[in-house]
């Protein structure tokens, strides 16, 4: 699949935000003030950039209100919908935290099972696609949820819950890698099944329809980057999770929790755009390819 | 409302015959004629005449080589475009609900008014029948030429998707999949028309019927025919083949 910048940004950043927001939901940190303000705003700033990104994808932005009308059926609706209601929410608890010292549990604990939610609904976008194997898979919310949850607690200050989840997430991230590379030929799509030729024989397509790259090409038989993705990986891993972990179990000052989350951040920016350039769509076996 | 109705009342969609069909992209070119100035945003190109021509269109001829075990291979010619599909993942996953099915005929379309162009109808789609179109910034598939086959301004002949209208060679079919008694039902039953990747569960409407096999090059023995002709090189070649075969010794 093509690795969009704007989906990558998108689904990296307003993970991070939604998962800081779930720990600022739930009270920890339960900091007021001034120092919950600034707690509050970057989680805004990464949730909301991540959603402003997101329509920069969309060919008629100006139409989006119309996505929040699906939920029964669409996971990209429910995302939408899950977005925005975490969002006007966690403003209600934030209002109380910042201006009034007060902590509204119901309304923070709301607000924290709706960010979750939304995390849980990008990934579900992703994990509903049976016409992409390497992302069909329970691991594939299970990473998404992990990595906002590790990277939120990172950003949250809560050094004891973000070693346990990010390294919760590294694990996660390596099963989703080990599943991914078998998941194409366990799904069983072949060129046989895909042209219903298999029993005369071996099938290998002889002409394009066309001479020339068209929109499902460009899309969904996206190969160019395939071929650094195991050094990728690596540099995924190390910045991602290894790197983060050993920043915080040195010695925690604000300097290394810094270092920290810009890694991080890196980190899972490779990944996710991995988790594009190495996903293989059905449909390119019509153009013998992968 | 992108839920798929439980059951439709007809399931129009289209038989291709994978034996007939001579790759001419005729249907191609007629499709886009037809649906480039119909229903809908036209099917635009980018650069048509530079050096990276590219375009939308909603039907496509791929051509595959298959190779039996034994014996020569077969070359067959393959039309793709929206299959109807029964249970259409591309129509579930719209947020907007500008993609659906019909239930008075299952014909499965985009309203391009609410489309947002997110193009994750075309990711959900395992057959690539959707294209989202570069100037337009919409979903494009194939309508089945719905504004043709309820189309009282148009003579009764012309009422079939333009596809349909055009292949030279009766490779397409259209009718009624749901009614076991229709021409396209009985095509089916009587060639064994079969399902695009059935594994993926989307229940296509529209099928295909398999090419029968078809070259005997691998059964020289039955050439009868040809024998007397293949059997001029002999051991000793008499008169002007004799000669001829000398004089190419020599060179
Ligand atoms: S062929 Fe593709 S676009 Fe057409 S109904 Fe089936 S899944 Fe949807
Ligand atoms: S591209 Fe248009 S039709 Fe397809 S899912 Fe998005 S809004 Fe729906």
């Amino acid at each position: 699949m093509y690795p969009a910048p704007s989906i990558i940004a998108f689904s990296t950043l307003s993970g991070l935000g939604f998962g800081l927001m779930f720990w600022l939901g739930i009270g920890m940190p339960g900091s007021t003030g001034l120092v919950a303000f600034v707690f509050f705003a970057i989680a805004y700033v990464l949730a909301g950039a991540g959603l402003i990104a997101s329509t920069f994808h969309l060919g008629h932005p100006e139409r989006a209100l119309l996505a929040f009308t699906q939920w029964r059926s669409s996971w990209l609706s429910r995302e939408a919908v899950g977005a925005v209601a975490a969002l006007a929410v966690m403003g209600l608890y934030a209002i109380g935290r910042v201006f009034f010292a007060a902590s509204w549990i119901p309304i923070g604990w709301l607000g924290a099972a709706l960010s979750l939610m939304t995390v849980l609904t990008t990934s579900m976008i992703y994990a509903q696609m049976k016409t992409v194997p390497r992302w069909r898979s329970p691991l594939t919310p299970a990473l998404y949820l992990a990595l906002s949850l590790g990277g939120g607690a990172l950003l949250a200050g809560q050094v004891t819950w973000a070693l346990l989840l990010i390294g919760m997430a590294g694990l996660l991230q390596l099963a989703w890698w080990w599943h991914g590379d078998r998941a194409f030929s366990d799904a069983g799509t072949t060129m046989a099944s895909a042209t219903g030729l298999g029993h005369i024989g071996r099938v290998s397509a002889f002409e394009p329809p066309h001479t020339g790259p068209n929109y499902l090409l460009r899309e969904m038989v996206y190969v160019v980057g395939r071929k650094h993705a195991f050094k990728l990986r690596i540099i995924a891993f190390v910045l991602g999770y290894a790197l983060p972990l050993a920043f915080l179990l040195v010695t925690f000052s604000h300097w290394m929790g810094l270092l920290a989350v810009l890694s991080h951040i890196t980190g899972i920016l490779a990944s996710r755009w991995l988790f594009f350039a190495e996903a293989e769509h059905v449909v390119g076996l019509y153009y013998g390819k992968r | 409302m992108t839920s798929l109705p439980d059951s439709t009342e007809r399931k129009l969609g289209l038989v291709i015959d994978l034996d007939t069909c001579v790759g001419c992209h005729a249907c191609v070119v007629s499709c886009k004629g037809w649906n480039t100035e119909n229903y809908g945003a036209p099917l635009s190109d980018q650069t048509p005449y530079g050096a990276d021509p590219s375009g939308t269109f909603l039907n496509r001829v791929h051509s595959y080589e298959v190779q039996p075990a034994q014996g020569a291979a077969q070359l067959v010619h393959f039309p793709k475009s929206c299959l109807h599909c029964d249970n259409a993942p591309c129509v579930t996953v719209c947020p907007t609900g500008a993609s659906y099915k019909r239930q008075e005929d299952g014909i499965v379309l985009v309203n391009e008014d609410a489309c947002i162009g997110c193009g994750l109808c075309a990711w959900a789609c395992p057959y690539g029948a959707r294209e989202m179109d570069a100037a337009s910034k919409v979903m494009k598939k194939c309508t089945l030429c719905v504004d043709r086959i309820y189309n009282e301004n148009l003579p009764e002949i012309d009422r079939v998707p333009a596809c349909v209208r055009t292949c030279p060679s009766n490779a397409r079919h259209f009718g009624d999949l749901a009614d076991p008694d229709s021409d396209v039902s009985r095509l089916v039953v009587a060639r064994g028309g079969m399902d695009l990747m059935p594994e993926q569960g989307t229940a296509p409407v529209n099928k295909y019927l398999p090419p029968r096999i078809k070259d005997r090059l691998d059964r020289i023995d039955d050439a009868d025919v040809l024998e007397p002709f293949l059997d001029v090189v002999t051991d000793q070649p008499k008169g002007f083949l004799g000669w001829l075969d000398k004089a190419l010794d020599k060179i």
